[in-house]
């Protein structure tokens, strides 16, 4: 099969993907720089807020929704072994997504939009913006129609046999991000739009923050869902074995689509806007969530180890030295995985009501989604990019001792940046602030996680430079012919007999969280409705 | 209806006989076990906690006019700060507001359950004593109440831990946990327009 136009298609995301990468990697480094206070110079809080919105909607949104795009139309070209449907459609996709970008990044770099990425309501920023961001998630939808109906083609052609792994993945993560969407998508159309243009004059900041949580949960799962196709379809390959469990896998990821939709309320806990039982609800959901990256864990570790005594890795944990960590997607599942652990642990306090008490919207925060959304999942964007690389531009790797050592030097920026960012939350610092100014003997204490905190992104910085240089040096080789390398996926250590229609098809769980998202947001967004509440006026900032 | 009931019990009959001819790895089917009862306690020990310890966050669902504290009974500025009320309960009414909390300054007893109720005259805001459970969003049109206790005396920082616009960094004060013993309710002064 041919599939030059679909290698096209996603190159043309990548590229926008990583381009909007480097560009807020180094917005990141002045953001340290700009907050420990070291440089008087840098000191401007204009500059910092609008630094600090573009940065988190360049690395949550568009690096994030462009890569998934580009991955999902080449694993549907090279999974199913068949053209991408409605290829016109993808490319009216791409280009309104980033005539989107376009549009808020205007407004963002301005300092017309300095409401951070999170919106914050009833601070209201240049109508442009929400118009842009709009764009992109359209742009998106485009995306996850497309992938849903190439889904359906496939499976009417080829009725009764089991859909590859990466392509149900792939569908699963469409019909995760419609229903994620939707919540944000009601509060940017009904509440931000009209309000910025001044069409409505008052905003309920509470129905916001509720429509924004609806969001706020599965969009991680969004971004994190090609991490684990990797994990699960790329990863017991390069490193010489075999999938431990494809039934498995799939579960895994029917339970992350699921329940990563009706638990948004833990972003919730500290607001007064929401009662205490949705709140336990929602937590108690959020809990349940971790059993699909436990069952993953499990997996994908015994995936490595089938690999490790294949290759001659003797007793307990002997199979571990004999993995390839040469090979780029081995040694990023092996960070990944890593990061994953501490990620995973900190996520626990989070979710956990009176433990998250403590450490609610202080440095602890953004410590933790780095490393588990800039550690573990870019980390996996970065090795997927070095083994699709080649493949889509028909060229070798530029160098693979290099791609190596970035992916290195990625995990020790990231370990050097959040822990101390971790102990800077657990002394009481809370986010979101250009510079320190309280006169309190408190913050003394500060002073040394922050100049770690320079050092660990300066190190991030560097590894950023070295993946984009890699890239453009690939991508600036001269073609050779006789390169042909195609995308291997891995096999299955026990091929099932038959696949049950549950684990093939989406239909069923479509229903269910249609079910549960009416239990978990059907009353606590109707109250709104039914209370006298009041609205607040537009603010500037 | 009982059609549809019956259809209903078919699709989970269906569900379960699928769901056993998939093979699942006697170690996996270990470890799922060990997952789930690991989740199992976590939610155990929050909703026991939350059921019958009362630990629960700041959940009140009450709703004023931001817009309009001032001409309110209960957030008019005589009315802020600490009092004690009729069942001896010590109740401390703060604004929020660009660039700092109002009363700059109170006195509050240690080792004693207080009541705090926050409310925004703005945009939303966000308040934690660091190193306290003394956290919350305040989101404008909503009452926050949180209830806690501080152990031990001392001078605290107030600080707004939500962005709140170019200045939220200066938005700050402090807050005096006095031994309890030393503590006195303070007398609720009359400071509106008419004379005494």
């Amino acid at each position: 099969m041919n599939d030059a136009a679909e290698k096209k298609l996603a190159l043309s995301h990548f590229w926008v993907a990583f381009a909007a990468f480097i560009l807020a990697c180094f917005m990141g480094e002045y953001q340290v720089l700009e907050r420990s206070g070291f440089i008087p110079a840098l000191e401007s809080a204009p500059v910092y807020f609008a630094s600090v919105s573009t940065h988190g909607v360049l690395m949550a949104f568009v690096l994030t929704t462009f890569f998934i795009m580009g991955f999902g139309y080449m694993v549907a070209a090279a999974s199913l072994k068949q053209p991408v449907w409605n290829k016109p459609l993808a490319w009216i996709g791409f280009w309104v997504a980033l005539v989107g970008v376009v549009l808020a990044a205007i407004p963002l770099l301005t300092g017309k939009a300095s409401v951070l990425y999170t919106f914050y309501p009833p601070i209201v920023a240049h109508a442009a913006f929400y118009i842009g961001a709009t764009l992109l998630v359209v742009g998106s939808w485009v995306w996850c129609v497309i992938m849903l109906m190439t889904f359906n083609q496939w499976k009417k052609a080829n009725p009764g046999q089991t859909v590859p792994l990466a392509m149900f993945a792939t569908a699963a993560n469409a019909m995760l991000w419609l229903w994620a969407s939707a919540g944000v998508a009601l509060e940017v159309l009904f509440q931000l739009v009209p309000f910025s243009l001044g069409w409505i004059s008052t905003i309920d900041p509470g129905l916001a923050r509720t429509l924004f949580a609806w969001t706020l949960h599965p969009i991680v799962y969004f971004w994190l869902i090609p991490a684990y196709t990797a994990f699960y379809v790329f990863v017991p390959k390069q490193a010489g074995g075999y999938l431990f469990s494809d039934e498995m896998a799939r579960i895994a990821f029917i339970v992350l689509a699921v329940f990563a939709l009706p638990i948004g309320f833990h972003h919730l806990y500290m607001d007064p806007e929401q009662a205490q039982g949705w709140k336990l609800l929602h937590g108690i959901g959020t809990f349940v969530v971790a059993l699909p990256t436990l069952v993953t864990g499990f997996t994908v570790i015994a995936s490595l180890e089938i690999a490790g005594r294949l290759r001659g890795g003797k007793g307990l944990f002997g199979w571990i030295l004999s993995l390839p960590w040469d090979n780029t997607m081995v040694l990023a599942v092996i960070l990944s995985l890593l990061m994953l652990i501490f990620g995973g642990f900190g996520g626990i306090v989070n979710a956990s009501y009176a433990m998250n008490a403590m450490i609610h919207n202080t440095a602890w925060v953004p410590g933790h989604f780095h490393l588990i959304f800039g550690g573990t999942t870019i980390i996996m964007y970065f090795a997927i990019a070095y083994y699709l690389w080649p493949i889509l531009a028909g060229k070798p790797l530029f160098s693979k001792p290099m791609a190596l050592t970035q992916l290195w030097l990625w995990f020790i920026g990231m370990v050097i940046l959040t822990t101390p960012w971790h102990i800077l939350g657990l002394l009481g610092q809370p986010r979101r602030i250009s510079s320190v100014v309280y006169n309190n003997l408190l913050t003394l204490a500060w002073k040394p996680y922050e100049l770690a905190m320079i050092f660990g992104g300066l190190v991030l910085l560097g590894s950023a430079c070295l993946f984009i240089y890699n890239l453009v040096k690939t991508q600036l080789n001269p073609v050779s012919e006789d390169f042909a390398e195609t995308i291997e996926f891995a096999e299955q250590y026990h091929a099932p007999a038959s696949m049950p229609d549950y684990l093939n098809s989406l239909g069923l769980w479509n229903k269910v969280i249609a079910v549960l998202m009416a239990i978990s947001f059907g009353f606590p967004i109707l109250q709104f409705f039914f209370m006298k509440t009041f609205g607040s006026s537009a603010w500037g900032y | 209806m009982q059609t549809e009931f019956s259809k209903g019990i078919n699709i989970i009959k269906d569900l379960c006989v699928q769901f056993n001819t998939i093979h699942i790895d006697p170690l996996e089917r270990k470890w799922i076990a060990i997952s789930l009862m690991i989740v199992g306690l976590f939610v155990g020990i929050i909703t026991i906690d939350a059921l019958f310890h009362g630990i629960n966050p700041p959940s009140k669902v009450e709703t004023i006019d931001s817009a309009s504290l001032h001409l309110s009974q209960e957030f008019a500025e005589d009315n802020l700060g600490v009092q004690v009320d009729d069942k001896g309960a010590v109740i401390i009414r703060m604004v929020a507001g660009r660039y700092s909390f109002f009363p700059k300054h109170v006195d509050v007893p240690a080792e004693t359950p207080l009541t705090f109720r926050w409310v925004s005259m703005d945009v939303l805001h966000g308040v934690h004593i660091p190193m306290t459970n003394m956290s919350t969003m305040i989101v404008p049109g909503y009452v926050a109440e949180i209830s806690t206790t501080f152990p031990k005396p001392g001078e605290y920082p107030l600080l707004c831990n939500e962005y709140c616009g170019l200045g939220h960094n200066h938005m700050w004060s402090n807050i005096s946990v006095i031994a309890k013993e030393d503590w006195h309710a303070p007398v609720k002064s009359h400071v509106k327009g008419e004379q005494q």
